[in-house]
């Protein structure tokens, strides 16, 4: 039974095919990494889920058209998280995990306590809640991406949408990142979707991975099954290989065809 | 980090704050003018009209009439178009995700300014009555022009305020063009265009309070969705809001409360910005403290501009435009120039 089902999406932007018949899918619970050089289409496809982009074909959640909901209705079973999101410098970590309650008020109502008591779990849960009066303005770039994992929590979501979590982190707050969201997957059976860069990274915390490429599907299934060597230098144009860690997951090397010794 | 910030007042001690100015500079303008009253028996006549409280006045008849008849109203409509102002303008802001726009932008002002020359000029012998009726109604058509194409171009905000600026320059043009033809009616044209509260009375008052009311509780109803748009369309989308319909409704009632405001005041500029600016200052960025706080403060502020523009060179007026500019731009300056502190 697979939790989010996309059907022949396709999406056109400025009269140009940019997603081209995308088939994926991901058990409930599960974590699809969307992977592919830039420009392949990935954040195009994470915002049509998101129903920011028109499209063609379908998404689904279980059985529910997400293409059928509008609105608030959408945005209590999906949390999206762009690339670089929007931090107003002078709002409070405590006010901006507070909007992430906004899919669950009514137009004119205001937070109540069960809202404000949901923020400050997914604060906690996310270890903000000790910065939680300090200036969004004033976080450093690990800071900044567990508020607005908080925000994404705090609305309660079945599936959660990230772009490029790890944009911008050194690779200890890459790895603390990518923990905290299997952490939320595991422990709420969140579905997560995101797009990495990191093709290592994206074997280790996915089980299922999609390869675009120019808005196609180039290879789907396990981190195993599409991270080969011969399918990253024909996709990448990269040299790599293709090793195992201890824990049975494939590791991409970059390799520099005529070793010279640097200096 | 450039700029030093401090505490953020509780929302509480904000309200307070806020409410004591605005009684403050209200006891003040009644107090400071031509004739010279009683401090103490004016005070009294001020709570004598509280409901339960009785208290013997010793002012004269005279004086009850300067205190009841000529500054009340002035005050009451002073803080009536301060408030409304402010509360447009911090309305705006939240809807531009720009600190710097005003009320008057988005061709609001220069649409007034065209409705109240045409009114002066050809209507001139229906008496004063027709500017303010002018002035109101040139000042929502200019901002449905501009909205309208604004919104031609796409939904984006920076779209909207450049239809805004162009539609507020053609405007200014073609009042330019009639204020250059009619050299004899030039005076009452610029006193108009200086803002004045001189000629105040209870019934403008009485008049513009509907139109204040809805506005100012629309926009007020709207500070927890600014705040969700502050964190820009495609996340505020994703959050289940639909920015183009929140700023259809927040712009339109903010061009009612302006359009009121010029309606019975002329152009008053900067206070829009500077209001809100303070009042960020102190009580931090969200809208549901900076709408209802920037509706007291603007209305305290604007009382007191009133009470320079009416004794700094008595018997003469200065235009309220003025004292409101005077100090506004260099506050103007100063926000742009801590902005750009924040931003590098």
């Amino acid at each position: 039974m697979s939790a989010v089902i996309i059907d022949k999406l396709t999406v056109e932007l400025d009269r140009v095919q940019v997603l081209r018949a995308v088939n994926a899918a991901v058990p409930e619970g599960g974590w699809l990494a969307l992977i592919g050089p830039n420009g392949a289409g990935k954040t195009t496809l994470l915002r049509a889920v998101a129903g920011l982009l028109p499209y063609g074909g379908t998404t689904h959640l279980n059985q529910t058209d997400l293409g059928t909901l509008r609105g608030r209705a959408r945005a209590r079973l999906i949390a999206y998280v762009p690339q670089i999101p929007v931090l107003p410098p002078d709002m409070t970590v405590e006010e901006y995990v507070l909007l992430g309650r906004t899919p669950h008020l009514g137009y004119l109502s205001a937070p109540n306590r069960d809202d404000r008591q949901k923020a400050a779990e997914a604060s906690e849960r996310l270890d903000v809640t000790r910065f939680a009066g300090r200036r969004l303005g004033s976080l450093s770039g690990g800071e900044r991406q567990r508020v607005r994992l908080a925000r994404a929590l705090a609305q309660e979501p079945r599936v959660l949408l990230l772009d490029e979590p790890t944009n911008d982190l050194d690779i200890g707050h890459q790895q603390q990142v990518l923990e905290l969201v299997d952490d939320l997957r595991r422990s709420r059976g969140v579905t997560v979707v995101c797009t990495l860069h990191d093709l290592t990274q994206a074997s280790q915390y996915a089980g299922h991975l999609v390869l675009l490429f120019e808005g196609r599907v180039e290879a789907a299934g396990t981190p195993a099954a599409v991270l080969t060597e011969d399918l990253i230098a024909r996709v990448y144009a990269a040299r790599v290989t293709v090793s195992t860690d201890p824990g049975g997951h494939p590791v991409v090397t970059p390799v520099r065809e005529k070793s010279s010794p640097t200096q | 980090m450039i700029r030093s910030r401090g505490r953020r007042l509780p929302a509480a001690r904000a309200y307070g704050v806020a409410a004591a100015f605005l009684v403050a500079a209200t006891l003040i303008s009644a107090l400071v003018g031509a004739a010279d009253l009683n401090p103490i028996a004016t005070l009294a006549a001020l709570l004598d009209k509280i409901p339960f409280v009785h208290l013997p006045s010793s002012l004269s008849p005279l004086d009850r009439a300067v205190l009841f008849d000529i500054r009340l109203p002035r005050i009451v409509l002073g803080a009536l178009v301060g408030g409304l102002l402010s509360v447009a303008g911090a309305g705006y802001q939240g809807v531009f995700r720009n600190p710097l726009v005003d009320s008057g932008m988005l061709g609001a002002s220069a649409g007034a300014g065209l409705g109240a020359t045409l009114a002066i000029v050809y209507l001139s012998q229906l008496g004063t009555a027709a500017v303010p009726v002018a002035a109101f109604v040139g000042s929502l058509a200019g901002v449905m022009i501009a909205y309208l194409s604004g919104a031609v171009g796409g939904s984006g905000t920076a779209t909207l305020l450049l239809a805004g600026v162009a539609v507020g320059l053609f405007l200014t043009a073609v009042q330019t063009y009639i204020m250059q033809r009619s050299a004899q009616d030039l005076q009452q044209i610029y006193f108009w265009l200086l803002g004045s509260l001189s000629g105040a009375t209870w019934q403008q008052a009485a008049e513009i309070l509907p139109y204040a009311v809805v506005s100012v509780t629309i926009v007020l109803l709207h500070g927890r969705q600014l705040d969700v748009l502050s964190v820009g369309d495609e996340e505020a989308r994703a959050l289940g809001v639909y920015p183009a319909r929140v700023r259809l409704i927040v712009i339109a009632a903010c061009a009612l409360a302006a359009a009121s405001a010029v309606a019975v005041s002329g152009l008053i500029g900067f206070v829009g910005i500077v209001v809100p600016h303070v009042v960020r200052r102190l009580a931090g960025p969200s809208y549901r403290l900076v709408l209802p706080l920037s509706l007291l403060a603007g209305a305290g502020f604007l009382v007191l501009a009133d009470t320079l523009a009416r004794t700094v060179v008595s018997p003469a007026e200065l235009p309220i435009g003025v004292v409101t500019a005077l100090v506004g731009s260099p506050v103007f300056v100063w926000i742009l120039r801590s902005t750009a502190a924040v931003r590098t």
